[in-house]
């Protein structure tokens, strides 16, 4: 099912240039009855509590609110999704009042809050980790970010050159729309591009399914998706003097480098109205579903 | 009053018609204006400039060489055609790194003068930067932009339509992946549609048609993902083992699939075609001596022929908008094929995979419509074909 969502040009970087852009959007049956259902909520009441963005950290998002209205029955909270530029985009023009990011905000949009004088404030409410993935049989078990960055951008193509057989490398990236492909690239190929002979694959699960059934393969994919048919590898961003392997105990103590933050921004004006949500993610109750769901709890202080 | 319900119909009748063909024709040049607009576009981002030091001679960059320089492939200058000195490149994101907030202001009203100060003081640098940042009086050089040229897009070979500051927009290696994929699903699926059409209608007991045919309309009712699925656990390991390949997502895969796909519609419009074969066509063959295989391959294939031209037509549309499966069992790089056993990428795929995050209105979404418009020629082409072919039979047999 698609849906037409008007989107602010600045949205991705790009510069406004006066008329309203539009965005096509797949939703599912199921996140259009969520949405219908929301809408009907948002005229019943006045004050709700719009959260939107990131498409990341949506199902978290929607299970954190969940658990708050139990808990709180006379409080509304709208999640909605989008991706993160259009969270962002959102904040200044009052459509939302907690805007969902799986990136920190750009400068380019910092300096259009700067303009309309919109002090932002940054959570950090959970970090994602990406695993590195080989097939089981492959001997190797680390990789440097700069091997790993030559592999994906196809400068080293076969195993024998980072110490593992004689056998083609053959690299899986996901598709150019999904926001782990753009982490990726930033993160470990430094924003330079991939190559264009890469296996750009739908989903996570048909990632796994090729490494596992290819011998010379290599991928990413979300910490929370690792199992046992495909083998993490240790990565190190220090030119090889420390590895650490992807778990949620390197990732949380920032021994693992591959992980990302996720935010929610919101307007200093709004504090109290979105202080008690925010607060409610960052408690051991709403971590605890953080972690449920795969991602990594924020440390104590950090909070 | 029957009179005027008569009439009412005929006019909703027509109405319809007219309708229907309307709204196709406007889709049609929808579909044609939103792509011809990529020609419009200019080849770095809208609104940004490539900012150079006064003191360098470039200015003019293709896509394919702003993309190496920022890529860092090229870390020269001299390879450029300028003086020799290292490149250095400046993206707006990074404007935290070499500035402090202070030193921005509060508004970042201090950012353009900074950054063209920047540019100014490194000879060697190159900034990504909004066209309104720069202030006019700046004394820099700009790479000359033009907008985006027919033969780049459908010449090149380099598809990297998210690359910033210039996407690629080669679409020659998706045309490729398109025609490789659909031409040797056919060439799979024709010998084994017609031989199971001619079995069914001319050599099978009413029993096992009445068995056969459901089974095989069955396969027309599976969702294409089911078929990617399969062709993804199933196809692509076994050719993996069967050709020795490194990676098994290939052409090759894409082909079996789409073969397996299109089946169902060559056979059933074959085996109808063959079926309606006139009883006193037949009948004058084995009149004449001719002996059964004589009367099928003599009398009722070529004068079923414009049917079997249809299903087979039909199964090559499938096959070339064929979208779902393909893109999970072919590896979607976009890279030209060389051979059908390596990845490549259609054009279906692409246009599921990408329009979801094209913003609308920009170059890529833009790309994607014009892609989709050579998809429509692709198939109108086929059905030029077809009307020929059976133009031509009709003129012969009547």
């Amino acid at each position: 099912m698609w849906k037409l969502r008007p989107l602010p040009t600045f949205a991705g970087g790009k510069p406004e240039t006066g008329n309203q852009d539009f965005k096509l959007e797949a939703m599912t049956g199921k996140k259009l009855v969520f949405s219908i259902l929301l809408t009907i909520c948002l005229q019943a009441s006045g004050h709700a509590q719009r959260v939107k963005g990131s498409d990341t950290l949506l199902p978290l998002t929607q299970e954190l609110a969940e658990i708050y209205l139990n808990e709180h029955p006379g409080a509304e909270v709208i999640v909605t999704g989008g991706g993160s530029g259009v969270g962002i985009a959102a904040l200044p023009e009052n459509t939302t009042d907690i805007a969902m990011a799986s990136r920190r905000i750009k400068f380019s949009e910092k300096m259009k809050f700067a303009e309309i004088g919109l002090d932002a404030r940054e959570v950090i409410v959970a970090y994602d980790a990406l695993a590195v993935v080989v097939n089981p049989s492959n001997p190797v078990d680390s990789l440097t970010r700069e091997q790993l960055e030559a592999i994906f951008r196809g400068k080293i193509t076969n195993w024998k050159e980072v110490g593992g057989e004689d056998c083609k490398i053959v690299v899986y990236s996901r598709e150019t729309s999904s926001g782990t492909y753009e982490f990726f690239k930033e993160s470990v190929l430094d924003n330079k591009n991939y190559m264009s002979s890469i296996l750009s694959m739908p989903a996570t699960g048909a990632i796994i399914q090729s490494v596992r059934q290819t011998k010379g393969a290599i991928g990413y994919i979300g910490l929370a998706y690792l199992n046992r048919y495909v083998k993490p590898l240790a990565v190190s961003y220090d030119g090889g003097r420390h590895y650490a392997f992807p778990s949620v105990e390197t990732a949380s103590d920032g021994s693992y480098p591959i992980v990302r933050p996720l935010y929610y921004y919101y307007d200093s004006r709004k504090e109290a109205e979105v202080s008690p949500f925010i607060s409610f993610a960052l408690s051991p109750e709403g971590q605890e579903s953080v972690l449920e769901q795969g991602f990594v709890p924020v440390k104590d202080e950090e909070k | 009053m029957k009179r005027f319900l008569e009439k009412a119909v005929r006019w909703l009748l027509t109405a319809s018609g007219f309708v229907t063909s309307i709204v196709i024709l406007l889709i049609i040049g929808f579909l044609f204006t939103e792509g011809a607009g990529l020609f419009r576009e200019p080849v770095i981002e809208e609104g940004y400039v490539l900012a150079l030091n006064s003191e360098n001679p470039v200015r003019e960059l293709n896509a394919a060489e702003i993309k190496a320089v920022f890529d860092e492939d090229v870390t020269n200058w001299k390879e450029l055609g300028g003086a020799d000195m290292p490149i250095s490149t400046f993206r707006l994101e990074d404007a935290d790194e070499h500035f402090s907030e202070e030193q921005l202001g509060a508004q970042y009203e201090n950012a353009g003068a900074l950054i063209s100060g920047l540019v100014a003081a490194n000879p060697g640098m190159v900034a990504f930067v909004p066209e309104s940042m720069i202030p006019e009086d700046s004394g820099l050089n700009f790479i000359k932009d033009s907008s985006i040229s027919p033969g780049e897009v459908f010449g090149g070979s380099e598809w990297f339509p998210t690359a910033t500051p210039a996407p690629l927009f080669g679409m020659l290696p998706l045309l490729l992946g398109t025609l490789w994929v659909s031409l040797f699903a056919i060439l799979f699926a024709l010998p084994f549609g017609i031989s199971i059409a001619v079995y069914m209608s001319e050599v099978a007991s009413p029993r096992i048609r009445n068995f056969l045919k459901p089974v095989i309309e069955l396969l027309n009712g599976i969702p294409s993902v089911v078929y990617g699925f399969f062709g993804l656990i199933v196809i692509v390991p076994m050719l993996q083992r069967v050709f020795g390949l490194p990676v098994g997502e290939s052409g090759l895969a894409g082909s079996l699939v789409l073969a397996i796909m299109a089946l169902p519609t060559i056979v059933t419009v074959a085996e109808d075609a063959m079926r309606n074969c006139p009883r006193t066509l037949r009948e004058a063959s084995l009149a004449l001596g001719a002996t059964k295989w004589q009367t099928i391959y003599k009398v009722v294939i070529p004068s079923s022929m414009s049917g079997i031209a249809s299903g087979v037509v039909l199964g090559i549309g499938r096959a070339v908008g064929e979208t779902m499966a393909v893109l999970m069992v072919t590896g979607n790089a976009a890279v030209m094929p060389h051979s059908i056993l390596e990845p490549l990428r259609t054009i279906p795929a692409t246009i599921a995979a990408e329009l979801g995050e094209a913003p609308a209105g920009g170059a890529h979404y833009q790309s994607l419509f014009l892609l989709g418009v050579i998809l429509f020629f692709i198939t109108f082409l086929i059905n030029l074909c077809v009307e020929f072919i059976s133009a031509r039979n009709k003129a012969k047999y009547n």
